[in-house]
């Protein structure tokens, strides 16, 4: 009933009826067609430079960026990490990157594959892709990688692999509908830093309600 | 929310005495405007996009309904459900309903200003449910029993000593005022009331037509945690944030933080479509939509159309000198600022709302900041004349402009009279050129002093002007 009287009332606005053929064709064509907007110049650049934008603008958002060679090396700087800021535990994913690293050497950290609770203090995941426009990590839900541990944690751990750093956000979009079958996931994060608030007296804090740290374990592949 | 704004003007005149409130308002002026200028330096093609974003708008408006009706199907497509909702009461008992459908008791919030607009929170508290606002400035209005003066800096009207007090009372701990630790206080105060709650409300910045998804933008990870804890996620939005497409909402992304708080792009965007899937262990198992038009699809076809292009950034109010002195509870109802003073009088009604397209000095800079490119000055005038045509113009106003116009339609006497009335202001401003008190002009002379006029009236100048050019031209012909 509302829904008719809403429509209805949109329909006289627009001093119509029901849409005409060639309105709907247009509307299913910009659907379809997925037409990109203005992109900024900024981050149309070749591969290397699109990398270096995106350390860049990742640093200026505040967060952590560490460089590593391989992915061996993780386990051992992400225990390094947390021991340098006392945290002896880590809850991790359980994507194929997460779930096959080799963490030989770093029996003091205690690790749980497992959603977050409340309390956890570190998170690690991995993540879909890298925007060097701003700096921004895109995350989606799966059974592999549930979305509170890119919230509730203290400290979100996150590996980027260097091939899947993009220049904008448009070029996301597409490789995100090629990875999912064109059907969205439940939750799609873009994350660009660790949480903050300027709330109180516009005076900027970092913390706010989702992790206080971002540390971006950059790897190069 | 009461509506306030008949009281406009004496709620200014308080504010205006406020010191407190003066030097809360230091913070806004010093931050917003400087800082949305160094993001838009940062980004060349900046116009371009406000040119584009503002075209794509006008065609999402031609084709609202198609893009809403796409948006819902593409909704129960991924599970989940969509809830038309003409009128704020409609919203609100749409919402209780689902709420008393999952037994819940408490419901978490993300910050939504529709949902001040439909006054969710005291209908849910009158019906047994308690909601837990989360983002912080809300969470402070909350303790406090107070409301947002700003569409996304709600607590920008308080002070730390506001927000040390209201946490003292309410967490009994001993009081601080580091603002870091105040804002570790309240992580820790709702970290449980995430965990707890039955319900999440979140609103939403725009709604994907392609793909049946909402998008909320963020900083603080508060919306994130609203939607993905309890089991049901309730998002509350109205008709004109649908955009065709992701590519189409990275437009208004790119164009949104930047004019809002001046960062390159806020901490979290974050996009939900339907209930959790198979196999996830997180989300909620429940996803509705209360989609609420509450006045909007009126506006559509009028002189006001253009004021459904908003985008909710506020660089409108950031930019006023107006609210900048008067701060957001001036204006007595949820939306302040240049787009509330457009938006107001079209949904309480302009008999409640006629002063505020009034409270401005059409110096034109939030039309000059918009990203959406609307006309803010000129809708605000098109308030005035309907104020004017339902004789709603207070008598003095009405009889000046009607005194005005008999001398306009009569040049003669309009050049003497002006005449008369700048060589009687410069004898009463004296040597020093200024008049410290004249009759009907109290609103200025008690702040501050009138200049004289300057010289010569203006036909005065232009008779002169032209007396000259021709005395030119007959001197180049000889």
């Amino acid at each position: 009933m509302s829904k008719a009287e809403i429509l209805g009332n949109v329909r006289r606005g627009l001093k119509r009826g029901e849409a005409s053929d060639a309105q709907r064709q247009v509307v299913r064509q910009r659907l379809e067609n997925r037409r990109a907007n203005l992109i900024p110049a900024r981050a149309q650049l070749p591969v290397s430079g699109q990398v270096e934008l995106f350390k860049t603008m990742a640093r200026e958002a505040a967060a952590d960026l560490i460089e590593l060679n391989t992915m061996d090396e993780v386990p051992a700087v992400a225990a390094e990490w947390l021991r340098h800021h006392h945290i002896e535990e880590l809850v991790c994913a359980n994507d194929e990157i997460v779930a096959t690293l080799d963490w030989a050497g770093t029996a003091d950290i205690r690790r749980e594959t497992r959603v977050a609770r409340a309390g956890d203090l570190a998170s690690l995941t991995s993540c879909f892709a890298g925007i060097a426009e701003t700096g921004t990590l895109m995350l989606y839900s799966q059974p592999e990688s549930p979305t509170t541990l890119n919230f509730l944690p203290d400290n979100h751990l996150v590996i980027l692999r260097r091939s899947q750093i993009v220049g904008v956000y448009e070029d996301a979009w597409q490789l995100l509908r090629d990875a999912t079958g064109g059907k969205m996931p439940r939750t799609v994060n873009m994350i660009t830093g660790p949480s903050r608030s300027a709330d109180i007296e516009q005076k900027l804090q970092m913390g706010a309600h989702g992790p206080r740290t971002l540390v971006i374990l950059l790897v190069n592949d | 929310m009461q509506i306030n704004s008949p009281r406009f003007k004496e709620r200014a005149h308080q504010a205006l005495d406020d010191a407190n409130l003066q030097r809360a308002l230091g913070n806004l002026k010093a931050g917003f405007p400087q800082k949305r200028a160094q993001a838009v330096a940062c980004m060349p093609e900046f116009d371009d996009l406000r040119d584009q974003a503002r075209d794509l708008k006008n065609h999402i408006l031609e084709h609202l309904d198609l893009y809403l009706e796409q948006f819902e199907s593409k909704v129960v497509e991924n599970g989940g459900q969509v809830h038309w909702c003409r009128t704020g009461d409609d919203a609100c008992q749409t919402i209780l309903d689902i709420c008393r459908a999952v037994d819940a008791k408490t419901v978490t919030k993300g910050k939504s200003m529709v949902s001040e607009e439909i006054n969710l929170n005291a209908f849910l508290e009158a019906n047994r449910i308690q909601p837990v606002e989360t983002d912080l400035g809300e969470y402070i209005l909350q303790l406090r029993g107070d409301h947002p003066s700003h569409i996304i800096a709600p607590a920008i009207h308080l002070n730390l000593e506001d927000v040390s007090d209201a946490f003292h009372r309410h967490h009994r701990r001993p009081k601080s005022d580091d603002p870091a630790v105040l804002m570790r206080e309240a992580r820790e105060m709702l970290r449980k009331q995430f965990v707890a709650a039955d319900v999440g409300i979140t609103g939403a910045n725009f709604l994907v037509a392609e793909t049946g998804s909402t998008i909320i933008v963020t900083n603080e990870g508060n919306g994130d945690l609203t939607q993905t804890l309890p089991k049901t996620h309730i998002v509350i939005t109205s008709i004109e944030k649908v955009v065709p497409t992701l590519e189409d909402m990275t437009l208004f992304l790119r164009l949104l933080t930047r004019s809002a708080t001046g960062q390159e792009f806020s901490v979290y965007n974050t996009l939900s479509t339907g209930p959790r899937r198979p196999g996830d262990l997180d989300g909620p198992e429940n996803f509705h939509v209360v989609l609420v038009d509450n006045g909007r699809s009126d506006m559509i076809g009028s002189q006001f159309q253009e004021m459904l292009r908003c985008i909710r950034c506020s660089a409108c109010m950031n930019h006023c000198p107006v609210y900048g002195a008067v701060g957001g509870h001036s204006y007595g109802w949820v939306y302040p600022g240049p787009m509330g003073s457009v938006l107001t009088p079209q949904l309480v009604g302009i008999e409640q709302a006629a002063l505020l397209p009034n409270a401005s000095t059409f110096c034109g800079k939030c039309e000059e900041v918009c990203p959406v490119r609307i006309p803010l000055p000129k809708l605000m005038r098109h308030w005035r004349e309907k104020e004017f045509e339902k004789h709603l113009t207070p008598r003095a106003a009405r009889y000046g402009l009607g005194g005005w116009s008999f001398f306009a339609r009569r040049p003669r006497l309009y050049r003497l009279l002006s005449r008369v009335a700048n060589r009687a202001l410069r004898t009463l401003a004296g040597s020093k050129g200024r008049i410290h008190r004249l009759p009907l002009a109290g609103g200025w002379t008690d702040w501050r002093d009138m200049p004289a006029p300057s010289g010569r009236t203006f036909m005065q100048q232009w008779n002169e002007k032209k007396a000259g050019e021709t005395a030119v031209s007959r001197e180049k012909k000889a």
